[in-house]
């Protein structure tokens, strides 16, 4: 149970979890990482980012900018202008419309992506910053006649009523559970923590989690 | 006539099970398309310029940087130099452009001229109010003077309940598409039959030039019924545009400014009682605001309406802030926190176990008898008489636990619904009518009812909704929808099934009333071998095609649908007395809603209710700020809703009794959201000793309360 502000709150994620900042995509995090790099490490990334970034040591901008991300497996170029978010061009530009936008601040995880393995909110991403990276929408986990244990599972437990923070959720607990295959209750509150619902479906969600993780230990689906 | 009764309890076969959800799977994952996932090509963007002060007048406005913007199309003033705005947020100008960027870049460049005002945001104190607090006069009923001179106790106290948002996660907005004489309006709303009228009216176009889709809302709680002023700028942009369609989604802190609230309430009660707990007088003197145009008036004193000596006032106080909307439940969230609050303190004043003291008074309610039953089931799950303490008597640690209790009703009743049910002669059937489906499981509720009366599955129900071009069928508001689109759709199918009746009788050698249609099967009553396949049934037809209406009869429903619930809750938990936080250990809610359709639906419509009052009572609050006047918490950071992890353990109960099966369907939204807060903030009480006047029960609240500071 983590405080913020002088509330009580559990509605962030682990330090270890976190979507955002700290993860190592934020442009201001990668800014640093050069500045910083003057050894292996730092020409390491800045060869990486350079295969699909944009002109090396210029800059981005202000129009648009050809780019290209690599979306549930597949490369997809898009033109964009630098300061759009992750959630913007794949809503906007992409008509994938799974995550959704709503607290634009990387509160509420309704745009939860997972990127190189990693969960994140795609509003505090921008989207050419996303670029090299392999990045799984909720329109990428299963299929048409086969969906993701986990979307599965929160049919079962009815773990959704309006559905608006649903995908978001759903992405957060795939995400979590590539981590924690083996999650406790007390696992599944903590790092699910970072995504809000105003239905009040957390019922639901905490058991369609703990299911979920059955079935995709149980092979059925995985 | 034909019987439209529900079918006896133990003959349903869909009616009455934990049926999952049909639109679940679209849900989860993502493929359920809302009104803000609507793209197009050429689709622009719409954005607000809103005034940043809390009370100001307009002297002037140049929009001219705007609109010289590459990717700009339209630029819109809606408050013109002279106009007076009443609060922060308040839209000024409109901008479409080619992105969501370049629209703000261009309400960036439009400049305003203000000259600021004197204002006020806060009501608390209402002794600051001045002329901006109306009284709405006394209401007197007995002798209070003589009752109070003559109770064994009587208690005073003071109590507050905060202005909240309905932070709906899908924004309010809309696409328009106005092209020549027809306009295409793809809103988020709770009224898919109405909404389009309400623009045309603005616009003063005829009603049918509107056509409205929606399959999808991402909540709205009682905020989402009419076009309001984004619709109507989204439809005049894009005709500005040429036409193109423009997207318009308020930004989350605008949504939290103006979108809509519910109305504050505070109260100074004095009640009284004899030694055995039996209530004699109420006595409260009670203001809110909900905004500019006053509003909320809870009705005091809740449910224990019939206490034999009473005297009220309340006054509404205008302040400069957004407006009240519909808040799932008006008013009685905020009624049964002044009331309940109020007998839990006289109970500890009495040293009564609350529920006694609740089950004592039962005959001043409307529903004596429920409620009875209704306390002793939730005691009973929630093991209160084994818990239950004393107030302030919870052992020497630091933390502590208590238990708390409220009481809720509601109306319910269902809404002017009509249902067109149509049967091909392939045997596919279409279940036709204009209403939405919030989240509550409409679309599953209806197709249940559908199916259960056509004597087939689920499955072979195509149904409709969402679209202004069905049959109307009436606002989700008031926890009607289920009453009215469970009626209007029996009705439908059943009409429809006397016209297939009529058309196979002859060849199954029987009268149209001696066949019923089961299993999918049209049979003679009882006997199984005389029948015909259902699509054997439907070929009779030949070319023609069956389509049969039916409508819900508000003033006489027929016993399908009914108003009138109620509701018990219990709530324990922890406090930590030396950080002042609160933790949630139990909640019980118990409810009856007539005949229930979906139990499985109905535990997710309580265990949202539940929650949502979990938020309001420990961390939602619209918090202003009374130099600048603007809302300082708007956004979902300091705006705070609660998290997986804090609504601890969940009982719902949906009483399924042949009492209340009876009396036909009743709505569940309202009655499960309503009495949550004040069950907890007792429970707090009950904890820590002392009474928390104020929700949300943040820490320092509670800290300042075991200080003896509160405030």
């Amino acid at each position: 149970m983590g405080t913020k502000g002088r509330c009580l709150v559990s509605s962030r994620k682990d330090p270890d979890v976190s979507k955002t900042g700290q993860s190592g995509f934020s442009r201001r995090g990668f800014m640093q990482g050069i500045g910083v790099g003057s050894g292996a490490l730092g020409a390491g990334i800045l060869e990486n980012e350079a295969q699909a970034a944009p002109p090396p040591g210029g800059f981005s901008g202000p129009g648009g900018v050809a780019i290209t991300l690599r979306i549930n497996g597949k490369p997809t170029n898009l033109t964009v202008e630098p300061r759009v978010t992750l959630v913007d061009a794949l809503r906007n530009t992409l008509d994938m419309t799974g995550a959704k936008k709503v607290c634009d601040r990387a509160t509420c995880g309704a745009c939860t992506v997972i990127m190189s393995g990693k969960v994140v909110y795609a509003c505090s991403v921008l989207a050419i910053d996303a670029q090299g990276k392999d990045i799984q929408t909720i329109e990428g986990i299963g299929s048409g006649n086969k969906p993701h244990p986990v979307s599965m599972a929160f049919v079962h437990h009815d773990a959704q009523q309006c559905g608006y923070c649903t995908p978001g959720f759903v992405m957060a607990a795939k995400g979590f559970l590539d981590r924690t295959p083996n999650p406790t209750l007390e696992q599944v509150e903590k790092g699910l923590g970072g995504n809000l619902c105003r239905c009040g479906t957390y019922v639901g969600i905490r058991q369609a989690v703990l299911e979920a993780a059955k079935e995709i230990k149980g092979g059925k689906n995985g | 006539m034909a019987n439209y009764s529900w079918p006896p309890m133990e003959k349903r076969r869909l009616m009455g099970k934990r049926l999952e959800r049909l639109d679940g799977i679209a849900k989860s994952t993502g493929r359920a398309k809302y009104a803000s996932d609507f793209n197009a090509p050429g689709m622009l963007f719409g954005e607000f310029l809103t005034c940043p002060h809390a009370h100001a007048r307009v002297t002037s406005i140049d929009t001219s940087a705007a609109e010289k913007l590459n990717g700009v199309t339209a630029v819109r003033v809606i408050a013109k130099p002279g106009t007076e705005i009443q609060w922060a947020g308040a839209e000024v100008a409109s901008v479409a452009a080619i992105s969501e960027d370049v629209a703000r870049d261009a309400v960036r460049l439009i400049k305003v001229g203000y000259e600021v005002l004197p204002h006020l945001v806060k009501e608390d104190d209402i002794s600051k109010a001045g002329t901006r607090a109306k009284a709405a006069g006394e209401t007197v009923t007995g002798d209070l003077e003589k009752a109070f001179s003559e109770a064994d106790v009587t208690h005073e106290g003071s109590y507050g309940i905060p202005v909240i948002t309905h932070c709906c996660l899908e924004p309010h907005g809309q696409v328009v598409e106005w092209k020549g004489k027809e306009i295409n309006f793809r809103p988020s709303t709770q009224n898919v039959t109405g909404v389009g009228g309400d623009l045309a009216k603005n616009l003063q176009l005829p009603a049918t030039d509107v056509h409205v889709k929606m399959d999808y809302i991402g909540g709205g709680f009682g905020s989402k019924f009419a076009a309001d002023l984004w619709g109507v700028e989204s439809a005049q942009l894009s005709k500005a545009s040429g036409g193109k369609p423009v997207k318009m989604f308020l930004d989350r802190r605008t949504e939290l400014t103006i979108a809509g609230v519910r109305p504050s309430a505070f109260a100074k009660v004095k009640v009284s009682a004899k030694k055995d707990g039996t209530l004699t007088g109420w006595q409260s003197d009670s203001w809110a605001t909900g905004g500019f145009g006053g509003g909320g008036s809870p009705p005091l004193p809740y449910v224990f309406i019939n206490i034999p000596n009473q005297k009220k006032n309340h006054s509404a106080i205008s302040t400069n802030t957004g407006g009240v909307r519909a808040w799932r439940a008006p008013n009685h969230q905020q009624a049964t926190y002044l009331t309940c609050c109020a007998l839990e303190d006289l109970a500890a004043k009495l040293k009564m176990d609350p529920v006694e003291l609740f089950a004592k008074n039962a005959d001043l309610t409307a529903r004596p008898e429920v409620y009875r039953n209704q306390l002793k089931k939730a005691s009973e799950l929630m093991d209160w008489g084994k818990k239950w303490h004393q107030r302030g008597d919870s052992g020497a640690g630091p933390v502590k636990r208590g238990l708390g209790l409220a009481i809720a009703t509601w109306g319910g009743g269902g809404h002017n619904s009509q249902c067109r049910a149509v049967i091909h002669p392939d045997g596919a059937i279409d279940i036709e009518l204009c209403s939405q489906d919030l989240g509550t499981g409409t679309r599953t509720i209806i197709t249940q009812v559908a199916a259960e009366t056509l004597g087939l599955p689920m499955s072979a129900i195509n149904l409709k909704i969402g679209d202004n071009s069905l049959p109307p069928s009436g606002p989700s508001g008031g926890s009607t929808t289920v009453g009215g689109v469970s009626s209007s759709t029996r009705k439908a199918t059943i009409n429809a099934l006397e016209k297939l009746y009529e058309a196979v009788a002859a060849s199954l050698g029987a009268k149209q009333d001696e066949l019923e249609a089961v299993d999918g099967r049209i049979q003679v009553k009882g006997h199984p071998d005389k029948a015909l396949t259902w699509k054997a049934a439907c070929q009779k037809l030949g070319v023609k095609v069956i389509s049969e209406m039916g409508a819900n009869d508000q003033k006489n429903p027929g016993g399908l649908n009914a108003q009138g619930v109620g509701g018990i809750n219990m709530a324990e938990v922890e406090v930590d007395t030396e950080t002042g936080i609160v933790k949630m250990k139990k909640f019980v809610a118990v409810n009856d809603c007539g005949l229930v359709v979906n139990p499985r639906l109905a535990e997710s419509q309580i265990h949202g209710g539940v929650i949502m009052g979990i938020c309001s009572a420990l961390t939602e609050e619209r918090i202003l700020d009374a130099a600048t006047g603007r809302v300082l918490n708007a956004d979902m950071e300091f705006y705070k809703l609660s998290g997986v992890g804090d609504i601890g353990e969940i009982v719902a109960h949906v009483e399924v009794l042949p009492e209340h099966d009876k009396r036909g369907i009743v709505g569940l939204g309202e009655p499960s959201a309503i009495a949550i807060p004040a069950a907890i903030a007792n429970a707090v009480a009950n904890a820590i000793g002392v009474r928390v006047q104020r929700i949300p029960l943040t820490p320092d609240r509670v800290l300042a309360a075991l200080e003896g500071r509160n405030a």
